[in-house]
């Protein structure tokens, strides 16, 4: 399929040309060149705006509006003359510091650390236990389809409805207690339900990043592997200087995703756990809470402070790690350009 | 030795994946007073959580159909206006493409809850609380990037060359779109189309949090607040039967189209 339209591409593209200029040469007058790019910026523009308009709806005004929000507290209040006065009143960053002041301190900073150390704990365990998957699979000889759709099904599962589950099976006298023989209080606040929390995240999201694993293992050349052995590598020594380097973009992508879907985590510990429990309160919930209760002044402060802490996290990894997302769109830009040039030679 | 091995490890992921699912489905098929039965098989089987999850004051079916209502139209709509998007940025060649390609990813990192609360005040005041709408828009801020970036991926293994032949044949443009660029993309819009509902029908922050008539929750809301006949222990068997309802038929659309959808979501990456 491919060489067959290779070869027939290869006349076209020089016919293409031709094709093109006479085309605008009887439309218009303009040079050919600068024509054509501008009818094509003018059909991007067209093509885009859609979405960057619903984008700067449903996304764009909330962030403005939140950072605004955040600045307002709600409520009535007495005036200078006694009045009471209802609505909004600008407070500056007071929602801010009274975040960081008494019991709401330790509250955020208990959330912030919960937050922290289930993205830190899940995406470590779902890297290796992905990884370790992907490898396995890789070397089935048959049943790999089968497994491959195995797979899917806790992708599938809505969160919530996972929570219910994994809630069900740590229930008291549920199934993780029976199978371990030994009575422990998972859903009850303490440290079993941050780890009742951990185990059914990992559980979930850690069969995609094997997914997304095995798809870049598969694009290695077995030959780099073969080389290697030849050359006296140890099985340790080809995964390590071989497959990891080789599937190291596709990998920190994933892994980027993930973490920056762990931060804003709130489905999974509210059904699993409940919320306002303090073990497992993470800094989505502690937003969600506050504007549950109509202090959307404060809500709003929460949110942007995590906002914050994601996009700072975001900012690490990719300067950090050097996690290229849209390099594959660069590539195939420079090859169009290249192709280009190329045809008007 | 190795054979055996590799089938060892293989079982050892297929049961770390479904051991979870199956005692789902095991605890929905015991009979109540069986609940805290821990036996591997349900005896007696018995389809009376699912007969509950339909009855008494769960009224589930209005749940299925406000999420099939909600996920239905967010789909729709994201596929709409995401596949002009998606053509633009896989096919047309023009300044600050990377950065609406980053402006597109950097939505979908961005945490649901400082999207909600600026809208829960607005509908608040437009009187929008309990309507498909309050759960349908802010869905688009995560849906709309997912489907865009998806497109893109698929959009960008298209043989474009094909068009432009079509073009010198004396197609316009936008027949040569039409008859040779939409039935080459029809595929990847699908699999785009299944993967975005999938995740608008899991979604739970948004819906819970516009929502506080019960007619008017989505299944996953519903099932997290049903209530037992005493009202005081949580009915676990009727929500392992409505988890079960609402999982079994996006995992069979999962299997049947599963080629297509790992092609999908490892194209794309995300989520």
């Amino acid at each position: 399929m491919s060489t067959e339209v290779n070869t027939e591409a290869s006349p076209d593209v020089g016919s293409e040309v031709t094709g093109v200029s006479r085309r605008a040469t009887a439309r218009s007058p303009r040079p050919r060149r600068s024509g054509g790019r501008r009818g094509e910026r003018r059909m991007a523009a067209l093509l885009l705006s859609p979405t960057l308009l619903v984008l700067a709806m449903v996304v764009g005004y909330p962030v403005v509006a939140g950072l605004r929000e955040s600045l307002y507290t709600r409520g009535s209040g007495l005036d200078a003359d006694g009045f009471v006065v209802q609505g909004n009143k600008f407070v500056g960053l007071d929602n801010y510091t009274s975040i960081f002041q008494g019991d709401r301190a330790d509250a955020f900073w208990n959330a912030f650390t919960n937050t922290t150390f289930f993205t830190l704990t899940t995406v470590t365990l779902e890297t290796v236990i992905g990884v370790g998957m992907a490898l396995i699979m890789q070397q089935a000889f048959r049943g790999r389809s089968v497994v491959r759709a195995s797979i899917l099904v806790p992708w599938a599962i809505p969160t919530a409805i996972s929570g219910l589950l994994w809630r069900w099976i740590f229930q008291a006298d549920g199934a993780a207690n029976a199978v371990l023989g030994h009575q422990v209080l998972w859903t009850a606040d303490g440290f079993p339900a941050k780890l009742a929390v951990i185990i059914a995240e990992v559980w979930k999201t850690s069969p995609f990043i094997g997914l997304l694993v095995l798809a870049g293992l598969q694009m290695i050349p077995r030959e780099v592997h073969e080389a290697a052995k030849v050359d006296g590598a140890s099985t340790l020594q080809r995964f390590a200087f071989v497959t990891l380097p080789l599937i190291r973009p596709a990998l920190l992508v994933a892994i980027l995703f993930r973490m920056l879907d762990v931060l804003r985590m709130f489905d999974l510990p509210a059904v699993l756990i409940g919320v306002n429990q303090k073990s497992v309160e993470t800094l989505t919930m502690l937003a969600w809470f506050e504007a549950t209760n109509l202090r959307y002044g404060s809500a709003a402060a929460y949110a942007t402070l995590l906002f914050a802490y994601i996009a700072l996290i975001a900012y690490l990894f990719v300067k950090l790690l050097g996690a290229d997302i849209i390099g594959e769109a660069r590539q195939a830009r420079e090859q169009a350009r290249g192709a280009r040039k190329a045809a008007k030679r | 030795m190795k054979r055996a091995l590799s089938y060892l490890g293989l079982a050892a992921v297929a049961v770390y994946c479904l051991a979870p699912f199956y005692w789902m489905v095991v605890s929905a098929l015991r009979r109540p007073q069986d609940q805290f039965d821990n036996g591997p098989v349900p005896s007696p089987v018995s389809t009376e959580n699912f007969r509950a999850v339909f009855g008494g004051h769960n009224d589930f079916g209005r749940a299925l159909l406000n999420s099939v209502v909600v996920a239905g139209i967010t789909t729709a709509f994201t596929l709409v206006v995401g596949v002009f998007t998606a053509y633009a940025l896989a096919r047309l060649d023009f300044r600050f493409k990377n950065a609406v390609l980053g402006l597109v990813i950097a939505t979908t990192m961005f945490p649901g809850v400082s999207q909600l609360v600026p809208l829960l005040k607005l509908f608040t005041d437009i009187h929008w609380i309990n309507t498909y709408q309050a759960m349908i828009v802010p869905s688009l801020g995560f849906a709309l990037p997912l489907s865009v970036w998806l497109l893109t991926a698929f959009f960008r293994q298209l043989p474009f060359e094909l068009e432009q032949a079509a073009m010198v044949d004396g197609c316009t443009r936008g027949q040569a779109f039409r008859k040779i660029i939409v039935p080459l993309a029809a595929p990847g819009v699908f699999t785009t189309a299944i993967l975005t509902f999938i995740a608008a029908w899991n979604e739970f922050l948004i819906a819970l949090s516009m929502v506080n008539r019960k007619e008017m929750q989505t299944a996953t809301v519903a099932i997290s607040k049903f209530t037992g006949v005493s009202g005081m222990d949580q009915p676990f068997g009727t929500q392992m039967a409505a988890g079960v309802i609402v999982t079994v038929p996006l995992i069979v659309v999962v299997l049947v189209f599963q080629r297509r959808i790992v092609a999908g979501l490892t194209a794309g990456g995300v989520k």
